[in-house]
Order: structure tokens, then sequence, then C-alpha cells
């Protein structure tokens, strides 16, 4: 059976594949659909949706169109998501397979180093590294990235302990490869499978926190986020409640179709534990 | 829900009642009234926050209050003379006052609170009282000041929150800040003290020996602390609060709550202070130490959108540096209109390269984000390559005082005359680095220095007004700050709640003449 013949095999990893292609084509369509910048001070403030020709999702607080928000907010939610996930792994996969492929100190130390980051919580970690690093694109995902490395760190050891000893690895000693080479070559590829799938839902999780910080007023202030949007609309609810709805329902959609996708990926990637269907 | 027939029995009533009892104020009742944020203390002289004058401008007084016009009202003064020279100030006590306590109220406090109180612990009288060569009792209830120089507004410096009359026999010759009175304040005002449950109450109590007959007519105002903007919205709609202060409900709430049946509001009793919004644009370095681009700004900018949308049409857009409650204002400069294609050609001319440039905007919640993300749009659509930057209210401070920064945004005081409120923005010996409430932009002119020195002390006022005139015409054409705008002062009220704002200062004093017609 095909890699994709096995995920399709998921009914819900499909629609969730729709859903994130959806989103995605909202991102780069963004520009083009709505050129002007999603802040320009369009129309009236508190236009309701559908009331009017252009506003499909009425303007907000300032007479911005929440629709335009909402697609060039997209962007940046996934780009957040994928680069902050990105430096997670480039922390976190190193790491954890040094740990786990010499172990002994060298994975003692590195372990106790990790369980430094995980004993506190992410999300009080994240808004401290940003509060203190001034809020801004490169702030939010560094931030993200050093909150959400740990587990990758872990999976990945895990990985590396159970294969070092493996026979075609006995093997590669034999014939004189080297220990980078090993890890990189023979050990790695055979643990990546795990990582995507753990991937896939750490963008999930990154998008979260970014509209969490975004919510608190912690978000790059120069850039048009689902979170913002919402953090933004909080205060009107009461009056305008199509300002927090539609972000919020985008963070749903984006956030369930990863967690789908992940799902999905997992049982194509491991086809001999996907549950029976 | 009132049925129709309920609906208009109760709304005769009420203007019957309020016929009837107009000019008849009944005694009687309590009022609930918020305080936001809750004070650090209420020995009001000593502590100069706004919620501590707004409290404790209940409990003491000062020689005189103010007109919503600014003219002196008499207080704990009765009466005053000016010598001709505008050098010598009389003032004749009235001679029925006493403290809390029950001590009388003498000549010897008003020296001692002027000459010793305030000179050691307030920077806002101190900086009145540099102009003042001698404070005397001639006797008991007389008190004269012998000024140096005329001192333009120097009848406006005795409101209560400036110039506090604290009581000599408590506080002489102890330690200020340590005193055990500071914890039960004693003054002189139409309330007393009676109880502080911390994060939850202050209680007022009449003071039933207050010297003018029949005041006041409350029995007593409760001061809520609810640290929450939509429980405070809440706690006057359901009634539990009857008097909303200007500041603390959100400004997007006002609308709705003002709609509310039996729901008055008033936009006096903000003179004495004003709160003028403005633009800091550092004069020293980069694209904003050119006069032309600072005017790019001021036509950049939609400053009405902002007073409608941001502000729901409350307060006013100022023409130049001198707000429309300050006095001499000059209406005969030229406004900055928006007008993009204005700034577009200054932009052109000055030959801005699209150097990139900083906004920080004021952290005191969603309105000021809100303006800085419409701020930075406008200045965008000229051109203009402007980046915000999101600070905390410390990192705020300290970049505004380390001079760290393009554009800021901020608001002060104006306290009714240029010398007090306005001058200290522009005269070039107010540069000091480390406060974010001088003269942060960098601005040196001399002429201006001059003209400011010279009007704060000449003597009459159309001497004064000359020098002012002529002042407003440099800054106009400099533009050293933004001038945003005058921000409004809205105080929500049940309509029951009668006489409520009766002076400049609004319920900071207020409740004195305040009654209900329930």
């Amino acid at each position: 059976m095909s890699f994709f013949a096995r995920f399709a095999q998921n009914r819900g990893a499909l629609v969730g594949l729709i859903i994130l292609l959806v989103i995605i084509a909202m991102a780069i369509l963004a520009p083009l659909l709505f050129p002007e910048s999603p802040w320009r001070m369009v129309q009236r403030p508190f236009l309701p949706p559908l009331s009017q020709d252009g506003f499909p999702l009425g303007t907000d607080t300032m007479g911005r169109n929440v629709a335009s928000g909402l697609m060039h907010g997209a962007w940046v939610s996934l780009l957040i998501g994928l680069v902050s996930t990105s430096v997670a792994l480039l922390i976190g996969v190193p790491l954890g397979a040094i740990a786990g492929y010499y172990g002994g100190i060298i994975d003692d130390v590195l372990m106790r180093f990790t369980e430094f980051f995980q004993t506190i919580p992410n999300f009080a970690l994240a808004i401290v590294l940003v509060a203190i690093m001034q809020p801004s694109i490169t702030s939010i995902v560094l931030a993200i990235a050093i909150v959400s490395w740990p587990p990758v760190a872990r999976l990945v050891r895990a990985e590396f302990m159970s294969l070092r000893n493996r026979e075609y690895v006995e093997a590669a000693r034999l014939v004189g490869q080297s220990n980078t080479t090993i890890i990189l070559r023979q050990i790695l590829p055979n643990t990546l499978s795990p990582i995507i799938v753990l991937a896939s839902l750490m963008v999930a999780t990154a998008i979260l926190l970014e509209s969490a910080l975004s919510f608190l007023g912690l978000g790059d202030p120069n850039v048009m986020s689902w979170g913002y949007m919402i953090g933004a609309a909080r205060t009107v609810i009461r009056q305008a409640w199509w300002l927090s709805f539609f972000p919020g329902v985008a963070i749903l959609l984006t956030v369930l179709a990863l967690n789908l996708v992940g799902e999905g990926l997992d049982d194509a990637l491991n086809p001999k534990l996907s549950r029976e269907r | 829900m009132k049925t129709p027939l309920a609906l208009a029995i109760s709304a005769a009533a009420l203007t019957f009642t309020s016929v009837s009892m107009a000019d008849d104020p009944t005694p009687g009742g309590v009022v609930n009234t918020i305080i936001q944020p809750e004070p650090p203390g209420l020995v009001l002289g000593m502590i100069q926050n706004a919620p501590t004058r707004t409290v404790s401008g209940n409990i003491y007084e000062g020689l005189l209050r103010y007109t919503t016009d600014l003219e002196p009202m008499p207080q704990l003064a009765a009466s005053w003379d000016v010598s001709d020279d505008g050098r010598t100030y009389t003032f004749h006590l009235r001679d029925d006052v006493t403290w809390h306590d029950g001590e009388a109220f003498t000549a010897d406090d008003v020296v001692f609170s002027a000459d010793v109180f305030h000179r050691e612990l307030n920077p806002s009288a101190r900086a009145v009282l540099q102009h003042v060569e001698s404070i005397e009792a001639t006797d008991d209830h007389t008190v004269v000041f012998t000024l140096t120089q005329p001192f333009g507004p120097f009848m406006l410096s005795f409101e209560a929150g400036t110039f506090t009359m604290v009581p000599e026999h408590l506080y002489a010759g102890t330690d200020f800040r340590d005193n055990e009175h500071n914890d039960h304040p004693i003054g002189t005002g139409p309330f007393e003290f009676s109880n502080w449950e911390r994060g939850t109450v202050i209680e007022l109590v009449k003071n039933d020996d207050y010297y003018e007959d029949g005041l006041p007519y409350l029995d007593g105002v409760n001061w809520h602390i609810i640290p929450d903007g939509a429980s405070r919205a809440v706690a006057f709609e359901n009634g539990t609060i009857d008097v909303l202060p200007s500041g603390t409900v959100e400004n997007f709430d006002i609308p709705r709550l003002a709609e509310m049946d039996n729901v008055c509001m008033t936009e006096e009793g903000h003179e004495y202070f004003s709160p003028f919004a403005m633009l800091w644009m550092n004069n020293r370095e980069g694209p904003t130490a050119d006069k032309r681009f600072r005017q790019a700004v001021m036509y950049a900018m939609d400053r009405e959108f902002a007073k409608d949308v941001l502000w729901n049409g409350l307060g006013n857009v100022p023409l130049s540096a001198f707000g429309s409650n300050a006095r001499f204002q000059n209406d005969d400069l030229e406004p900055y209109d928006h007008n993009p294609e204005r700034a577009r050609e200054l932009l052109e001319e000055m030959g801005y390269d699209g150097e990139e440039i900083t906004i920080l905007p004021l952290p005191y919640g969603e309105t000021w984000t809100r303006w800085a993300e419409a701020v930075q749009q406008n200045l965008r659509e000229v051109g203009i390559n402007v980046e915000t930057q999101a600070t905390d209210v410390g990192g705020w401070n300290q970049r505004l005082g380390d001079w760290d920064y393009d554009l800021a945004f901020t608001y002060l005081y104006q306290y009714g005359d240029p010398a007090l409120g306005i001058s200290r923005t522009y005269l070039s010996d107010n540069i000091a680095k480390g406060s974010p409430w001088n003269n942060v932009e960098g601005y040196e002119n001399e002429r201006v220095d001059e003209l400011f020195n010279e009007a704060a002390t000449a003597f009459p006022d159309e001497e004064r007004e000359a020098l002012y005139h002529e002042v407003q015409e440099i800054l106009h054409e400099d533009v050293p700050v933004g001038w945003l705008m005058e921000l409004g002062f809205p105080t929500l009220y049940r309509c029951d709640v009668k006489n409520l704002v009766t002076s400049g200062v609004g319920v900071n004093d207020g409740f004195k003449d305040a009654w209900l017609d329930r």
C-alpha cells in the first residue's frame, strides 16, 4: 500500500489535510485578495458580518476589515508555527540523539538540563521570555522554540537508546564508521517517523501558544495575528461577537486539522502499530 | 420588566419630584461610587496620585475652590485682596472652621501647611513656592503671601489637591511620612474618614460640624474598589454603584451605560486638570529632528477619527500647544487638518529616505494600544516607515527618561495656566535625563524660553496674553511635540444624584454639594 493510501485510510486525517490546505491557500492568497494592509481603517467601525459588500466578516473596533485580518493572520500563524517548530527540532533532535547514543554521564548531564526546562510551566516561561526580549516575531518564535524542545529531545533519546544496539548499528561500527556517521546515516533516518508525527502536533501547539501570547498583549504589535484579533476584541465581546468568533474558529480549525493530520501520519508511518479499522 | 403603565407612572413621578425638589435639596442618603485604582494612602499633599486626590479632596480642603471656568470661589478663605503690583496676596480666613478632631483651624495651619509641609513633600506646590518670598499670619484669621515678583497663575494654586491644608497641631515637629495620623486623615472637609477596608471600600461619613450651614447633604460616601473594568461597568448597571468618576470604565462601555434609563453624563468637572494627550517627538536625532518631518506627522494623523472612534466623540482636537481650557489660547492659528497630501509633500521636500522610526504606545490599556495602531497606520499611509514597540509602564518610563525613542504617546495635566502645565514641556532648562515628565523631546529655542519666562511673571493679564500668543505662533510652526487631543472626562451618574459636579475638579470635591433625590 502506498504512503498516501495508508494516510487516506484514516478519514479524519483526510478531512484535516483538506482544512489545512484551505488555510495554507488563505495564507498564500491573502496579499492577492486583500492587497491593502489589514491595519488599514477602511469602513465604519463595528460593521456586522454580511451587512455590506466587501466586508463579509464585518469590521472591527476601528473599522478594519476582519476578513482581511483573518487571511493575513493565517500567514502569520502558520509561519510562527512552522519556524518555531523547526527551531525546536534543531535544538531537541541533536540533544536527544547525543544523549541516547552515548549514554552514561553525557546522557545524565543532557537529561538533567532538559528536565530543568520541563519543570517550568511552558506558558509561564514563554511569557517571561517574550517580556524580557520585547515582543517581536523573532522573540516569540524563540520563546516558543525554547519551551517546546524538551519533549523532542526525550523522544529522540528514547528512540536512539532502543536502536543503538541493533545489529545493523553493530555492523556499521564493525565496518569502522565514525559515531557521527552512525548517528546521522544509520539511526536518525529510522527515528524520523515519530519525529514527523510529533512535529505536526508541535506546530499546532505553537499556533496556540502564539495566540495566547498575543491575546495577553505580548504579540508583535506590527503583525495582525489571530490571537491579537481575539485579544483586541475581548473587551467588546458584548457589543461585537464576530470580532472574537471568526479568529477563534480559525484557530480551532487549524489546530484540529494539524492534530488530525498528525494522527494520519502516525498511521501511515507506523503501519504495524495502526489500529484495526 | 416594567410594563408601559408602570414606566409612565415612574416617569411622571420622576418629573414631578425633580421639579418640586430642584431648589430644595433633601438631606440624607449614602452615595456609592468607585475609586480606581486603589490609592496608596489618603493624606493629600503627601500623596499626589489621582485616586488620592479624588477621595481625599472630600476630606481635606484648600483655601479656594474653582468654578468650571477656573474662577476662584471662597472655601477656607472667605475673601482675598491682591495688591496693585501683583506681589502681595492677603487671604481672610473663615473664623468658624474646625478640624475633624475639634481643634480650631487658624492662620498658623496655613503657614505650616504652605511653608513647612508642602515645601518638604510636594513638588507641584514647590514649583509655586519658589516665587513666594514670605508667608505670614498677621492675625489668627489673616495670611499674607508676599511674592518675589508677580506670578500670573498664583491664584490658581490653592486647589485642595495642590495646596492642601493640613493640621499643624498633629504634624508640626513630627516625621511627616511616619506620622500616626496618616492612617486616619484629619481635615476640615465636609466628610470625615471613617473606615478603609483594603481592597474593598473606603468609607467617608458626614462631618456634622461642617462650617457651611446644612452641608453636606449626604450622610456618607462609599468608595468601592473593584479591580476589573468589566465588573465596574456591571456594578453600575445593576445599581450597586451610583457614580462612575471619569476613567473608571472602558471608553467603549460609556455610550452603552450613558443610554441606560435614569443615567446622566457630564463632561464638566475636569477643567482644572484638562488632560492633554501628546506625541513626544525626539527633536535630537533621526528624521524627527527635522521640523518638516514633525509637521508631516501632524498632517498625516487623522485626529478627528481618533476622537470619534477611540474616544466616542468625547474630548477636543487641539489647535496647537495650548488647549481650549488653558488660558490665553491663540485661536488665529491655522489648524493642522488631516492632509496626507501635504504630509507627503513635506516628506519629499526634506528628502526623507524611508529610515525606520519607532513608536512607543502608552501602556495604559486598550484605548491607547488601539490609538497607537491608528497613528502607525496613518503614518504608513504617507510613506513613513514606522514600527511599534510594545513596552510595560516601567519600560516606557525608562525609554522616555533615557530619550531612547522616536515617537511616544503620553498625556499631561494643564492645571489651568500655561505657567503651571504647559511651559514645562517646552522650556530648555527643563531638559533633564531620567524623567518622562519634563522637556522629554529636547526642544531648545531661546526666544520660546524668553517668552515663557517673561509671561509667567508679567502683570497684568493683557501683557501675559500678548507674550503667550507669540509663543504659540513659534511652537505651532516648530511642532516640538504632536498635539493629539484634549481628553474628554465624562462622569456617569444616576440622574437622582443632584448637584454632583460643581467645580473645575469634579467629584474630587463634588460630594460637598451633592444630594440624593430618592
